[in-house]
C-alpha cells in the first residue's frame, strides 16, 4: 500500500545530501557509459528507428503474433498458460508448484513477477522463493523492493550490503570489499542452485516465428536455475513478442548498450525446447496491456524493452531514488505505465518529471516518454485525481497568466522580494527552496528592458 | 470465454492499423577491416582473453596440460558414449567442475559474443556451472555484427543455445565490476587462425 506520494518520498530521500549526490553521480556515470557505447555504433540512430518500427509493426499485429507464437511454443513442447491479470498469473505459478509439491524455488530477475507481487503471494501460501540476481537477493534479504529495474540495489552503499551480509550470510563485520561480498553471495546462492527443484525466470524477447524465448543476464543466474531445476516457469507480458529471430539482431545490439554501456549482456540465452526430462512452462500475461494497446496516446509505452536508460538519464529519478515511485517499475517509463495499472494510486507519477525530454532522447525504441507524461497529466486532472497542491498552484498560476496587469505586478513583487526580503522565500515554506538557494533577482524584467531599449 | 481467448480478442480489437516491418539494410551497418582484431579488443575489455592457436591439435595438447587433479571436461572431442554420460550428469555431479573445453559455432566482432548451441554444450549446465570456460573458435567464423550472426544459424535448431560474451559478472554492489558472479570466473577463447592447416 502506498503511504507517501512521490514528492513526499523524494523529500525523505534527499535529506541525506551526500547519499543523494552519490546516487545522482553514479547513475549519470552509467548514462555516460551508455553514450560511449552508442557512439561506437555509427548506425545507432538507424538501429533505434528499426527497433521502433519493428515494435510498431508487432503491436499492430499483436493478436496474430501471439497466436502463432503459442502454436510454435506448444509444438516445441512448452506448456503455455494465459493470465488476464496479476492475480491469475500468481495462481497459475502457484498451481504448477503445488501440483509437483516442490519446495526449493529459485527466481532470476523478472519485472513482471514484481509487478504481479508473485513473491508476496507465494509467501502467503507458505512458499518461499530465493531471488538469485545479486542485487535482488540483497534487497530481498533486507525486505525491500528493487529501486531500479536493471540495478536493483543501486540505492544502497557497500557498507549497507556488508551489514546485511554480516547478518544473513555471516560475512566479516565491516568488510566492505565488493569482491569479497560478491564471492560470499556466489557461495550462498550456489547451494540454492544445486538444490533447486523449480526455476522461475523472466523473458526479454519471445520469438513468434520459432516459439522460443530469450533471457539475458550478466550473472548467469537465469541459466544456472533453468538448467538445473526439473521445472522451469518463464513469465512474460504480451508485449515481449517479436516477429522473427533476425529481429534480435536489432534488439540485442540496443539493449545492453542502452542499459549499462556493455556491448551485449554476458548471456543471451535462447530457450526453444525443454531439456530431456524437464518441464517448461510459459505464462503469458495481459494485466492491463491490451487496455494500454487501445489508448492511442499511450500504446507506445508497450514498446519498452526494460533497459532503464530513461531512469539513468532522468534528473528527477537520479535525485529522488526508485522507491519514491512506489511501484515495481520506477523512473520515467514507470510513470507512463503505472497510471494504466491504477490511475488513482499512481496519479502523482506523471508529475514527477521536469518534461526535459532526455528520457525520449535515449530510449532505444523511441518511446515519446515525456510527451506521454504530459498527456497523462491531462487525463489525470480530468479524471479528478490531480494532487491537491498541484491543483491550487495551477489555478493560481492560471489567474496570474490570464491577466497582463496581474502578471506584471507579480513579476515586480517577486523581484522586489528576492532583492530586499529574501528570507520571505528562502525558508521551509517555499518548496522551491528545499535543497536549493534562490537565485539572485535580475534588476529589471525583460519587458522593462525592452521598453527602454526598443528604439 | 477463457483468459487466452479474452486476451487475444482484446488485442485484436485494440491493436492499431497495420504498420510495416522495416527492411534491415546491411549496407548501413558498421564494417570492420579485421573482425578478429576487433573481437579480441572487445573481449579483453569485457574481462575475457584470447589465445591464438594453429590447430585443434594444439587445443587438445593444452587440455592435456590442464591440472588433471581438478575436474576437467573436454566436450569438443568426445565419443557418443562420453556424450551420453555427460548428458546424464546432474548439478550435484558437476558442482566441482573446474575446467570446460567447448566448441563455439561462430563469434561476433562487435561484442565478442560466441554462439554455443546444445549440441556443442552436450549438457546445458556445463558452460554455466564450470569455474573456467574455454571456447574454441575458428577465425573465419567471426562475423561483424549480430545481424550477420542471426543469418549464420537457425537458433531453434537445437532446444537451447546461448550467445556467451566474456565471463559472468556483476556490478550490483556500488557499480563495482566483479568478475565471477554465478557462472564462470574466466573465459578464454582459443582462436584457430585462418592460415592454419
Amino acid at each position: 500500500m502506498k503511504v507517501q506520494d512521490h514528492a513526499q518520498a523524494a523529500a525523505q530521500f534527499i535529506k541525506d545530501e551526500e547519499r543523494t549526490d552519490w546516487h545522482d553521480e553514479t547513475l549519470w556515470f552509467v548514462r555516460k557509459k551508455r553514450d560511449l557505447a552508442a557512439h561506437g555504433i555509427p548506425e545507432w540512430e538507424q538501429l533505434r528507428e528499426w527497433a521502433s518500427q519493428i515494435k510498431d509493426h508487432t503491436l499492430s499485429n499483436l493478436s496474430h503474433y501471439l497466436e502463432s507464437f503459442e502454436q510454435k511454443a506448444i509444438a516445441n513442447g512448452i506448456r503455455v498458460h494465459w493470465a488476464a491479470d496479476g492475480e491469475e498469473h500468481n495462481r497459475i505459478v502457484h498451481q504448477i508448484i503445488a501440483d509437483h509439491d516442490l519446495k526449493r524455488i529459485v527466481k532470476s530477475k523478472s519485472m513482471l513477477t514484481e509487478e504481479c507481487h508473485l513473491n508476496e503471494y507465494l509467501i502467503q501460501k507458505g512458499i518461499s522463493v530465493v531471488d538469485t540476481d545479486l542485487g535482488e537477493r540483497i534487497v530481498q534479504l533486507r525486505k525491500e523492493a528493487p529501486s531500479h529495474i536493471v540495478l536493483p540495489a543501486i540505492h544502497l552503499k557497500k557498507q549497507d550490503v556488508s551489514d546485511t551480509f554480516h547478518d544473513f550470510l555471516d560475512t566479516e563485520k565491516g568488510n566492505n570489499d565488493p569482491q569479497y561480498l560478491t564471492e560470499a553471495a556466489r557461495q550462498h546462492l550456489r547451494d540454492y542452485f544445486i538444490a533447486s527443484e523449480l526455476a522461475i525466470t523472466g523473458v526479454n524477447f519471445a520469438i513468434a516465428e520459432t516459439g522460443g524465448f530469450v533471457v539475458c543476464t550478466n550473472e548467469g543466474n537465469a541459466d544456472m536455475g533453468a538448467h538445473k531445476a526439473d521445472v522451469h516457469i518463464a513469465c512474460m507480458g504480451i508485449e515481449k513478442i517479436i516477429p522473427k529471430a533476425e529481429h534480435l539482431g536489432v534488439f540485442l545490439r540496443l539493449l545492453a548498450r542502452s542499459a549499462t554501456g556493455q556491448p551485449v549482456t554476458t548471456y543471451s540465452s535462447h530457450f526453444h525446447r525443454p531439456r530431456e526430462g524437464q518441464e517448461m512452462h510459459l505464462v503469458i500475461v495481459d494485466n492491463g496491456r491490451t487496455r494500454q494497446l487501445g489508448r492511442a496516446d499511450f500504446r507506445n509505452s508497450l514498446k519498452c524493452i526494460r533497459c532503464a536508460a530513461c531512469f539513468n538519464t532522468c534528473p528527477v529519478y537520479r535525485r529522488s531514488g526508485g522507491h519514491s515511485y512506489h511501484t515495481a517499475v520506477a523512473g520515467p517509463i514507470g510513470s507512463i505505465l503505472n497510471p494504466n495499472l491504477d490511475m488513482k494510486a499512481n496519479a502523482d507519477l506523471p508529475f514527477a518529471s521536469t518534461l526535459c525530454g532526455s528520457c525520449s532522447n535515449v530510449c532505444p525504441v523511441k518511446i515519446d516518454i515525456h510527451e506521454q507524461l504530459y498527456k497523462w497529466r491531462q487525463v489525470i486532472v480530468q479524471a479528478g485525481y490531480a494532487p491537491v497542491s498541484k491543483k491550487l498552484g495551477m489555478e493560481g498560476m492560471a489567474a496570474v497568466l490570464s491577466s497582463p496587469a496581474l502578471y506584471h505586478f507579480s513579476g515586480k513583487m517577486g523581484r522586489t522580494t528576492l532583492k530586499y526580503a529574501p528570507f520571505l522565500v528562502n525558508n521551509g515554506f517555499n518548496p522551491w527552496y528545499k535543497q536549493r538557494d534562490m537565485p539572485a533577482p535580475p534588476a529589471e524584467s525583460f519587458g522593462e528592458w525592452y521598453q527602454k531599449n526598443r528604439s | 470465454m477463457n483468459s487466452r481467448d479474452r486476451i487475444l480478442q482484446a488485442a485484436a480489437e485494440n491493436q492499431p492499423a497495420q504498420r510495416d516491418l522495416p527492411v534491415i539494410d546491411f549496407e548501413r551497418l558498421i564494417r570492420y577491416d579485421e573482425p578478429a582484431v576487433v573481437f579480441e579488443q572487445v573481449l579483453t575489455k569485457i574481462g575475457g582473453q584470447l589465445i591464438r592457436v594453429k590447430s585443434l591439435e594444439e587445443v587438445k595438447r593444452r587440455f592435456a596440460g590442464e591440472d588433471q587433479e581438478k575436474f576437467c571436461i573436454d566436450a569438443i572431442d568426445c565419443t557418443e558414449e562420453d556424450r551420453l554420460k555427460m548428458k546424464a550428469w546432474k548439478a550435484t555431479d558437476l558442482a566441482l567442475l573446474h575446467t570446460l573445453y567447448i566448441r563455439g559455432s561462430f563469434g561476433v566482432a562487435e561484442n565478442s559474443a560466441v554462439w554455443v548451441d546444445e549440441l556443442a554444450m552436450v549438457n546445458r549446465l556445463l558452460p554455466f556451472i564450470c569455474e573456467h570456460l574455454f571456447v574454441v573458435l575458428e577465425e573465419k567464423e567471426i562475423v561483424p555484427t549480430m545481424h550477420h550472426a542471426y543469418q549464420k544459424t537457425d537458433v531453434s535448431r537445437t532446444g537451447f543455445g546461448s550467445f556467451i560474451a566474456g565471463p559472468s559478472k556483476t556490478a550490483d554492489i556500488e557499480q563495482s565490476l566483479v568478475i565471477g558472479a554465478h557462472g564462470p570466473r574466466s573465459l578464454t577463447i582459443y582462436l584457430i587462425e585462418n592460415d592454419s592447416i
